[in-house]
């Protein structure tokens, strides 16, 4: 345990367009240690996604503006030359894409394509590197891996694509391993079986692993820290037992009242965010969730006109949010978690 | 992979065989149904001015008054076996394939084809490498550098090349590069076998001509499907991979936008063979583009059906080479 392999601080991504300027990320702070998992959970256009690009530098270099640091093992990726990026891209950080379809080439064998990445960052010949390949898929769990290598990405199934997209990312062992929706295009049954393999192949490899997810199911299920996004911000961010124990934020209330519930009674109606996600060229002022924030009035208009910083309620558990830890806390066991029917304790 | 070329070929052997009969019909059938008798088609066939009686012979040695699909018969007959024109007073025979014989000439079609045809193939093939290699190494750098002087500049100049006509772009080069500053004096074709350098030299003009008018049309082409295969996601995972940019270029992104592409020139291709009517005109070299607008100023029907038939067969074969090609740049047509 050397302590933290990332450490994101005060990240901002931002892109100028004819509209005005985009800011899909806006001072994001947040550390991942080794052997950890952290869960980014958002609605779409939160800006999930683009954090998880612009640490591997692949926010559209020419037209963004990126500002604040991205210490990889204490380099600063921000300021650091491409060349350099490119170097630990694939190597040391790699990336597991949402939809595994169109994020592998249709013209190139599976295993063309996982070797890829291990014959740039290693010396080594093809034969070597197909061997590897087969390993990978093994690994995975792909049977008939040595034969199946040679196949196209349209003969596999989803969940297969998928475990060769992963087997893509691990090729040279990243200690940084980011999965963008992993599971989002998949059936639920499958969805199980990656995001434990994705857990497994964490404890044997020892990276971090960040999950991108919309789903709180899945980091629920992997992670030990959670941040939740929203508007480019972080609105909380906290342990998983933080997060679905005593959540703090409005929004993240919201995100855990949407979440369809096996065990609930099928009369129990879901508890929706109301509105849609702000656009991301003029945020609301203030808090940026306050239209669709039911308790903003009991701010006496902070909300409307101040931006909540994020604020330790309790040690590691941050909320961005003018609500006093007091009212949270009231709030969360009064109101809303009686209407979720007492879910998750702890 | 050998099923699917054998496969490719007998549709293509069948599809001949559909197009023979069609250009038939549109030569012997259509006028009938026009309300033309056999005595009238039997004109179209001899010199000038003839007498009734030597149309008359001509309507009988042609079979006219037979029925239409004995003709057809001894048509295709002629294309594998060969026959026998009776010209005045000798026989001539005209060997396999024979397309027919011109009475206008007094020689089979075949082999003024068959003379004509080099200086087609020259000229296409030779300005097909120039647009191709032109076309779409511009539209992956228009492409790359959206937006740019340099794409605006190639876009504009494209869009040019596609509204102006050969003859328009092909006097201009003549006029500037043969007569005023006589960089290629007296454009006119020579047989690679006589004189390989005067043959590439007199055909420059000709083929970067040519070639501007399809480059420019291939450059927007690629452009297009760079710019689009590069927003795909299979770009970005190439790039997480931590590839260098020339080689996300090149092995993932023009890899897959040269797909289509590889169709669309076949074919263009193709067509091209059966005469580059315009170019040859007006650079006055006697291809099969000349060769057909002679037959049909001269109402040479058998000449006219013989060159369809030719152009027909380019097209086909370069519809299946393009098919065949396609199985082996895009693994997912091969199931």
């Amino acid at each position: 345990m050397a302590g933290a392999l990332l450490e994101v601080r005060d990240l901002r991504i931002h892109f100028p367009t004819d509209d005005g300027l985009v800011k899909a990320v806006d001072g994001l702070t947040f550390t991942l240690d080794r052997g950890h998992t952290l869960g980014i959970v958002g609605e779409s256009g939160s800006g999930k996604s683009v954090t998880s690009l612009g640490i591997l530098g692949l926010h559209h270099g020419g037209s963004a503006r990126i500002s604040g640091q991205i210490l990889l093992d204490g380099e600063n990726l921000v300021a650091a030359d491409p060349g350099r990026v490119r170097e630990l891209r694939g190597s040391k950080m790699a990336m597991i894409f949402q939809d595994p379809l169109s994020a592998m080439h249709p013209y190139y064998t599976v295993g063309q394509q996982i070797s890829e990445a291990y014959l740039i960052h290693n010396k080594v010949g093809k034969k070597v590197a197909r061997k590897h390949s087969i390993d990978l898929l093994n690994r995975v769990g792909i049977p008939q891996a040595s034969s199946r290598v040679d196949d196209y990405p349209h003969q596999f199934s989803g969940g297969m694509r998928q475990r060769a997209m992963i087997a893509m990312a691990l090729s040279c062992d990243p200690e940084l391993l980011i999965a963008d929706e992993p599971t989002t295009a998949l059936d639920v049954t499958v969805q199980a079986q990656i995001l434990d393999l994705i857990s497994d192949l964490q404890e044997e490899y020892g990276s971090a692993v960040i999950i991108i997810t919309h789903d709180l199911g899945v980091v629920a299920e992997l992670s030990d820290d959670i941040l939740v996004m929203y508007a480019g911000r972080s609105a909380e961010y906290g342990t998983a037992e933080d997060l679905f124990g005593r959540p703090g934020h409005p929004y993240a209330w919201g995100l855990l009242g949407s979440m369809p519930r096996l065990d609930a009674a099928r009369t129990e109606r879901l508890l929706p965010i109301k509105g849609t996600p702000p656009s991301l060229i003029n945020v609301p002022s203030g808090c940026p969730f306050h239209p669709r924030c039911g308790y903003a009035e009991l701010t006496g208009g902070k909300s409307i006109t101040e931006v909540p910083e994020l604020r330790e309620v309790a040690p590691g558990h941050l909320v961005a949010c003018h609500l006093t830890a007091e009212q949270q806390r009231t709030i969360w066991t009064e109101q809303i978690k009686v209407k979720l029917g007492g879910r998750e304790e702890g | 992979m050998i099923t699917f070329i054998v496969r490719r070929l007998i549709a293509a052997i069948f599809l001949l065989v559909v197009v023979s009969l069609i250009t038939f019909v549109i030569f012997f059938l259509v006028p009938r149904l026009a309300g033309q008798n056999s005595y009238q088609l039997a004109t179209q066939y001899v010199g000038r001015n003839p007498t009734p009686s030597a149309v008359h012979a001509v309507e009988v040695k042609l079979g006219f008054n037979e029925p239409l699909y004995v003709q057809y018969g001894r048509f295709l007959k002629g294309i594998v076996l060969g026959a026998h024109y009776s010209n005045g007073p000798s026989t001539t025979f005209c060997p396999p394939p024979c397309f027919g014989y011109s009475f206008r000439t007094q020689q089979p079609v075949w082999p003024q084809m068959m003379s004509d045809a080099p200086v087609t193939v020259s000229i296409a093939a030779g300005a097909a490498v120039l647009w191709l290699i032109g076309g779409v190494s511009i539209g992956v750098l228009s492409a790359l550098r959206r937006g740019s002087f340099f794409d605006r500049l190639s876009m504009g100049t494209a869009l040019a090349g596609v509204s102006l006509p050969v003859f328009f772009t092909g006097l201009i080069a003549l006029e500037l590069f043969s007569y005023k500053w006589t960089l290629f004096p007296n454009v006119q074709y020579v047989a690679i076998t006589s004189n390989p350098l005067l043959w590439a030299r007199n055909l420059v003009l000709p083929w970067i001509v040519l070639a501007f008018l399809y480059a420019a049309l291939y450059a927007r082409l690629t452009r297009a499907g760079m710019l689009e295969t590069m927003g795909e996601d299979y770009i970005r995972t190439a790039r997480a991979k931590g590839l260098a940019e020339r080689k996300v270029i090149v092995k993932h992104g023009l890899r897959a936008a040269l797909t289509p592409i590889v169709t669309i020139f076949g074919l263009d291709l193709g067509l091209l063979l059966g005469g580059a009517i315009l170019t040859e005109v007006t650079f006055s070299m006697q291809g099969l583009g000349n060769f057909t607008v002679q037959a049909i100023q001269n109402q040479d029907l058998p000449e006219i059906m013989g060159v369809t038939m030719l152009a027909a067969f380019f097209i086909v074969i370069a519809n299946m080479l393009v098919d065949i090609v396609y199985a082996v740049v895009d693994p997912r047509v091969r199931y």
